[in-house]
């Protein structure tokens, strides 16, 4: 009846995992109190839940992922204070079995469900404003995306109380991740949490790369987009490019784990490194997925700050598109050791250290941007400060990692730890957190408080190189990643350094949390009314703040990169308002299908996991029903009357008025 | 020419955004098939690495029984001429005519997917199924996405003839059709990649 699935799978004898599972029930217990106490259950669904607005979508994505951070960084101070005890024979307080879960569901979360969903959540909220659109080119299919990705958040979740999580490292590499080696369900719910929210964000690639290229308003040509459109726009190529690979490279791993098929099999003529050129394959365009769009904020941030149009505009885009280019021809710089052969492994070592030249031209076009800018040190300008600084290091640790021979002896140590680290929390984790505070105005029309956010980007800076500088050190002494304990007790001081580290880090988490209970105290003090809070130069900027679901009440015209900069300087600095006579607005209706269809897939993925197969058919036939019932549905948009424009629109003009 | 012949036919009560929708979706659906096209060429990559992964068992050489492959070609190069039909119906806003073609294209879609099981059970039936070697993984899979794919086609030309019954030639039907056609000619591509590197390669 329910397959593998018994009560044993619940780990009571894990006091760690009971109360963390308790806590969430808790938490989750109150929250649902909290919303039916309020009655609020129709307003979620109705606002949020069914939802086809790209700015509310992309607040839920960010929503989801800072959560997710506290689970990740849950994981990795875990491991950190597991390392700083297990020392010279100390076994720790975590057991090797559990270790394992943890690194991988870290590495899983913080790639797949922080720093995705941060980067989409970014697009959706940013990109159709920037363009002057009034929402994506498939609205229906960006809640899906949503409801799909939410659903491998819903499984890697369950994973912690039913059953367990892969034990393989975030990539699974086979044969490990293989039947024979990995017989339990952890496997499993890796396979379908990223297949099913890998489906979502190739929708949402596909969506967002057709949206740029077709939904740009009038007059906006390819060189007058905004960068962050830029890097978004490839970044969506890549998603489109590669996340195929990854769904192919899973579905294999699946048919070799559920009906004994021998594509990553060490017998029967099976080839796991297939496995590890497929995964890579997907997984290097991947980290430029991820970094691409913050290059863009910083970009934005940079200009605007310093009050001038961004250095090089032109080099920026065509050093995006290099980056773009190259990140698909260096996935074998992850396996070196491999043993391709010199040839092969020179060829992807300088294809690999040829990405740093765009790379740099990027960083000095920051540089120049900020050269004689009157540049105000604002928290967004301190999260890109510390990125180039801290980007550059981690990049040129790449560089070096780039060596196939200086690679050999590096290869699986914690100086990948430390690199990559030190390009993902100095970039993505930089550059969201300064999107975060520069857009979040434009979502909720009130500012973030400066003295927490400046607080928090000091914990994560100084944290940051507390706990990585070590583990740089440690790794020339012979300190491997995945360890669970260590025989050499004279790397336990630079492992405790780390451990202290990873406290700063904590607290800066914890000044990003009261930052937003502050700045919600005091979102009266903060509001936004212009729209415009810091005097920004693209159109995102030209509406009011929260933007109208409709975004523009007439599509603006633009003649020049950074138009809406030029606009407010023929108008005294003030950001011109809407004038009638206003026209109905074509708009697409909420549905009901995405998240159905979306806790659907999530049901599905569940009974795969545990061979439920009823259940699977069961989730197979409703999800083609739903979808069949959207397939045949014909009313999909409506008009807004052009008098409930206007009266919007007066609104806000009359908010502007008081404040003048 | 594919967005040129249906944007012709977009004539929106009132478009007060200049975006052509039609046009958009095709294009949208252009860039789907790309990102399945990424997925086939995984697919095919590890065809290739795997070809060799026999474990003693049989080769393409052994098992490949060519006629049979070549009938259900024929069957679906044939299928693609007669999709092609449906939509110049479709621009001559014949609608019965389209409803014709597209039951034809079915059947023989339908004839080329009997055909792949009757393959399949036959190889499995034989004590070559997919988990006897890598090589039988890999073409079972291969062979398999892109029967699926058909299947999935099928349903959709199934789909589109209720949907053509019910609301005849709208603007939600006619880019419906139009995408089923890019659908319909890329699987046929890709057909004749797996006729051409798995089959005839596999037996030459």
């Amino acid at each position: 009846m329910f397959g593998k699935l018994t009560l044993d799978a619940v780990p009571l004898g894990e006091p760690i995992i009971m109360v963390t599972v308790a806590a969430i029930v808790l938490g989750g217990l109150g929250i649902v109190g909290a919303i039916t106490y309020f009655k609020k259950w129709g307003y979620l669904w109705r606002e949020w839940i069914t939802s086809v607005d790209h700015k509310k979508l992309g607040i839920m994505y960010f929503l989801v992922a800072l959560v997710m951070l506290l689970r990740g960084f849950a994981d990795a101070i875990m491991m950190r204070s597991q390392l700083a005890m297990a020392s010279a024979g100390a076994e720790g307080f975590l057991p090797p079995s559990h270790y394992d879960q943890i690194f991988t569901a870290h590495g899983v979360i913080m790639i797949f469900f922080v720093a995705m969903p941060m980067v989409i959540g970014l697009m959706n909220l940013v990109v159709p404003l920037q363009i002057g659109a009034r929402d994506v080119a498939f609205p229906f299919m960006n809640n899906l995306s949503f409801w799909l990705f939410a659903g491998g958040v819903i499984l890697v979740n369950v994973s912690l109380f039913v059953g367990e999580f892969a034990k393989t490292g975030w990539l699974a590499y086979a044969p490990l991740s293989g039947k024979e080696y990995s017989p339990g369900v952890g496997v499993d719910y890796w396979i379908w949490a990223l297949q099913i929210s890998g489906i979502g964000t190739t929708l949402t690639g596909i969506n967002f790369f057709v949206t740029i290229l077709k939904m740009r308003t009038k007059g906006m040509t390819l060189f007058r987009m905004p960068i962050f459109t830029w890097t978004s726009l490839c970044t969506n190529a890549l998603i489109i490019a590669s996340f195929p690979i990854l769904t192919a490279t899973i579905a294999l791993l699946t048919l070799d784990r559920y009906l004994g098929f021998h594509f990553f099999t060490t017998d029967f003529g099976g080839n796991m490194m297939m496995y590890v050129n497929l995964i890579w394959a997907w997984g290097h365009p991947e980290v430029y997925i991820l970094i691409l769009p913050a290059f863009g904020v910083f970009s934005e941030v940079i200009s605007t700050f310093a009050r001038k149009r961004l250095f090089g505009y032109g080099t920026m885009v065509w050093a995006t598109v290099a980056i773009t280019f190259l990140s698909f021809i260096v996935w074998l710089h992850h396996f070196f050791t491999m043993g391709a052969g010199a040839n092969v492994n020179a060829f992807f070592g300088i294809a690999t250290m040829i990405i740093a030249i765009p790379t740099g031209v990027k960083i000095f076009n920051w540089l120049f941007t900020m050269y004689r800018g009157s540049l105000e040190f604002t928290s967004p300008v301190l999260w890109t400060l510390g990125f180039i600084i801290t980007f550059t290091l981690g990049g040129m640790t790449g560089v070096m990692l780039a060596v196939p021979a200086a690679n050999f002896v590096l290869h699986n140590s914690l100086f990948v730890i430390a690199h990559f680290h030190n390009v993902i929390i100095g970039g993505v984790v930089f550059g969201m957190l300064a999107g975060l505070t520069f857009w979040f105005p434009k979502a909720f029309g009130f500012t973030l408080d400066e003295k927490w956010g400046k607080r928090s980007f000091w914990c994560w800076v100084i944290g940051f190189y507390v706990a990585f500088m070590p583990l740089y050190v440690l790794s020339f002494f012979g300190a491997v990643r995945r360890m669970q304990s260590y025989e050499n007790g004279d790397w336990q001081p630079l492992m405790i350094v780390a451990w202290v580290g990873a406290l700063i880090i904590a607290a800066g988490i914890a000044c990003t949390v009261i930052q937003f209970i502050v700045s919600i105290r005091d979102r009266k003090k903060n509001a936004d009314v212009t729209g415009d809070p810091w005097d920004g130069r693209t159109l995102e900027w030209s509406t009011s703040s929260p933007a109208p679901f409709y975004n523009f009440a007439h599509e603006p015209e633009v003649n020049d990169l950074d138009d809406f900069w030029d606009r407010k300087q023929r108008n005294n600095g003030k950001s011109p308002l809407s004038t009638p006579p206003y026209q109905d607005i074509h708009m697409p209706k909420d549905t009901w299908e995405g998240p159905v269809l979306g806790l659907l897939a999530t049901v599905f993925g569940f009974a795969l996991v545990w061979h439920i197969w009823w259940l699977a058919i069961v989730g197979g036939i409703g999800t083609f029903a739903v979808f069949m019932a959207r397939v045949f549905r014909e009313d999909v948009d409506y008009y807004v009357p052009a008098a409930e424009v206007e009266r919007i629109e007066r609104e806000h003009q009359q908010r502007v008025e008081m404040q003048a | 020419m594919a967005t040129d012949t249906l944007s012709n036919h977009e004539d929106h009560a009132h478009e007060h955004d200049h975006h052509d929708t039609a046009g958009t979706k095709i294009f949208g659906f252009w860039i789907y098939l790309m990102s399945d096209l990424v997925i086939f060429g995984s697919l095919f990559a590890t065809y290739a690495v795997l070809l060799g992964g026999t474990a003693g068992g049989p080769s393409g050489a052994d098992i490949f029984a060519l006629d049979l492959i070549l009938v259900s070609t024929f069957l679906l190069l044939v299928s693609s001429f007669t999709y092609g039909m449906a939509v110049l119906a479709m621009n001559a806003d014949q609608v019965d005519k389209v409803k014709k073609w597209l039951v034809i294209t079915f059947l023989l879609g339908a004839g080329f997917i009997g055909i792949e099981v009757y393959e399949f059970q036959h190889l499995i039936h034989e004590g070559f199924g997919p988990d006897r070697s890598a090589f039988l993984s890999a073409f079972f899979t291969l062979v398999g996405t892109h029967g699926l794919h058909v299947t999935f086609g099928l349903i959709w030309i199934a789909v589109m003839l209720i949907q053509l019954q019910q609301k005849g030639l709208t603007d939600m039907t006619r880019p419906r059709i139009m995408c089923l056609s890019l659908f319909w000619h890329f699987l046929d591509i890709i057909w004749i990649c797996v006729f051409s590197f798995v089959y005839l390669m596999g037996v030459l």
